[in-house]
């Protein structure tokens, strides 16, 4: 029970990582970032290249990561994104474009990292123990630090110029460019911050789960499902949605064989969206 | 609901992103052009070509994954970005092999009644699921071809797991009155597959402009412009827009049904999500607003990638690519460009 409820909260706060880059992007620039779980896959080979092979410090591996991944979103916001705004006729369109940026990512991947599954060996090393609980030291780490960064984020998003910006951006795309903010610029910033979330999301899970080049749609899904649950563009609903979902995979893989898990969280969402289709927070729309 | 569609739906406002604005009927350059299609599929097609099992079984899998993307088509026509395709591909399969392993249903009866099945989860999961709008849908559906993956792994007996049903009968002969219609299709020989298959895929093409140029067909488009105002004036929108997702996943459950029979067999990972956006991406490069967009982008993607066996390994790189390239320089798809030169959309009003 006390495992479970560990393993839980080490989940629930990496997707906490993952549901926030993607809310970020989402209420931005409503672009639903189909790429987020290959940006996460990719901080994970980041992390295994540079401090997995190459043996680099593993926190100047994460920089790694923000960097990489923070230059994937800024390129694909400046070279295909903002285009296809200033041209786009329908709706489906951003969509398409972001799920052909998924395509090439993965098989990106595929091609340059191969389909092994990798692994890293553990940054620290050491078991902590909470009653009947076993809490290794490595998922500790992992755990602290995205706390860490989601803080920081949060902070950031609601005190700094930028982070106003982007709020202001979220809120009416035309009069926060009429107040005199470089819109494009704050777009590229914001996609870039939201892919260098899913990066070192990946880079911190990487040392617990270990990472190949497939699983970029499982954490595209499972990112989709914590914002379905807790509302679209939503930043509480991004969190609430993490620790909805990492605590039912936490339960479930304790109780259930394998794959259930999963089947009953789809079959929970379906009938959840059927009673509130606009999540736990999200403003009700349609 | 006594009213007509038809007089009620602006026309102009359709401009050209209405799909099959066309009259009721065919002019007579598509005519043509659909004649040109048919005979190059039903003779040209079998005797250039019916020699090489290869190309025949090729061009096989391409009509039946147009058959399939046609099902996504008419999801777009009402507004939505469907990736659950992969999933109802997967269930028609099962049916198929489960009726026809389990229960020894002849393949003619399993075709039918897999994309039955097909249309009748699709409607009841498609009920909940269509209240979703936008990005909300795309996810929804995008979860379910995983969903469905995942149900099919732990089906227990009935989908035999990770293993997946393998020997799966090919379809028997049809006798009427002691007459052979049809022979079995025991052979080596792809060709009776490959007529089975344009066979499916002209009668979809047919059945699918019949539905769009219906009134049928205005209702969906009407639900794509605007639902609110569709429902203001009195169309009852959570009925068509399950309509039109059933229609997809029948069309979806038959082609899974017909690839199980082909392979002879289906396993949990024979449709995954990339499936899903495949269907999707031939749908949109061919181009969104003309009922042959499904089938020009299959069989362009399938043909040309068999032809270029040197980039296989990178198929599907390139169509990340081609994606992204097609989005940004060509958002209308392949079809839009040819129809520029005369001047004239397709439906001739342009």
């Amino acid at each position: 029970m006390e495992q479970m409820l560990v393993n839980g909260v080490v989940l629930a706060v990496n997707y906490a990582l993952i549901a926030l880059g993607i809310t970020l992007i989402f209420s931005i620039m409503n672009i639903l970032n189909f790429a987020h779980g290959q940006m996460f896959m990719i901080g994970g080979f980041v992390v295994y290249y540079l401090y997995g092979l190459f043996k680099v410090n593993y926190f100047l591996s994460l920089i790694a990561v923000v960097l990489v991944l923070g230059g994937i979103g800024w390129c694909f916001e400046t070279f295909f994104f903002r285009r296809m705004r200033k041209m786009a006729t329908r709706e489906e369109n951003s969509m398409l474009l972001a799920v052909g940026t998924a395509l090439l990512l993965e098989n990106l991947a595929l091609s340059i990292f191969g389909e092994k599954q990798r692994g890293v060996p553990p940054v620290v090393s050491g078991v902590f123990r909470f009653g009947t609980a076993y809490l290794p030291a490595g998922r500790l780490l992992v755990m602290v630090l995205a706390i860490v960064l989601i803080v920081g984020l949060l902070l950031f998003v609601q005190y700094t110029k930028l982070g106003r910006a982007m709020r202001a951006l979220a809120q009416d795309r035309e009069v926060t460019h009429l107040m005199g903010v470089n819109v494009d610029r704050v777009a590229a910033f914001g996609f870039a911050l939201g892919a260098a979330l899913a990066g070192v999301a990946g880079g911190l899970l990487v040392t617990v789960f270990g990472v190949n080049s497939g699983v970029g749609n499982v954490y595209s899904i499972k990112a989709f499902i914590m914002i379905m649950i807790g509302g679209a563009g939503v930043v509480p609903g991004a969190i609430l949605g993490a620790i909805v979902l990492g605590f039912a995979e936490a339960i479930g893989y304790e109780l259930l064989p394998g794959s259930i898990t999963y089947l009953l969280i789809f079959t929970g969402l379906i009938i959840f969206l059927l009673l509130r289709p606009q999540g736990l927070l999200g403003k009700p729309w349609g | 609901m006594g009213l007509d569609i038809n007089r009620l739906t602006p026309r102009a406002g359709n401009g050209g992103t209405g799909a099959a604005t066309e009259n009721d009927r065919l002019n007579r350059g598509q005519k043509l052009r659909f004649a040109a299609f048919v005979l190059i599929l039903l003779v040209a097609v079998p005797i250039l070509l019916g020699r090489s099992p290869y190309f025949i079984t090729v061009l096989t899998n391409a009509a039946i994954l147009s058959f399939i993307s046609l099902g996504v088509w008419v999801t777009f026509s009402i507004g939505r970005m469907n990736l659950a395709q992969g999933a109802f591909a997967l269930v028609g399969g099962y049916a198929g092999a489960i009726l026809s392993t389990r229960y020894g249903v002849p393949f003619w009866f399993c075709l039918p009644l897999a994309g039955l099945i097909s249309a009748v989860l699709g409607a009841l999961i498609g009920w909940p699921v269509l209240r979703l709008k936008g990005v909300y849908f795309a996810m929804t559906t995008l979860s379910l071809t995983e969903a469905i993956r995942l149900l099919a792994l732990n089906g227990g007996d009935l989908t035999k797991g990770a293993t997946g049903i393998v020997n799966i009968p090919r379809p028997g002969a049809i006798d009427i009155f002691g007459l052979t219609i049809v022979h079995d299709f025991n052979g080596a020989d792809p060709l009776p597959f490959y007529f089975l298959a344009c066979a499916l895929l002209l009668l979809g093409l047919v059945g699918v402009w019949r539905l769009s140029t219906s009134r049928l067909g205005w209702v969906f488009r009407s639900l794509r412009q605007n639902e609110d105002l569709a429902t203001s004036i009195g169309i009852n929108v959570a009925k068509y827009r399950v309509i039109a997702f059933a229609v997809c996943c029948f069309m979806g459950g038959i082609g899974g049904a017909f690839f199980a029979a082909f392979h002879q067999n289906i396993y949990p990972a024979t449709y995954t999500i990339s499936d899903s956006v495949n269907f999707m991406l031939y749908c949109f490069l061919g181009g969104l607003s003309y009922i042959f967009g499904p089938v020009v982008g299959a069989f362009l993607l399938v043909v040309a990638f068999e032809l270029l066996q040197a980039v296989q390994d990178y198929q599907a790189l390139i169509y990340g690519i081609l994606m992204i390239a097609c989005m940004l320089w060509l958002p209308n798809g392949i079809l839009s460009l040819g129809l520029r030169h005369d001047g004239k959309g397709k439906d001739g009003r342009r």
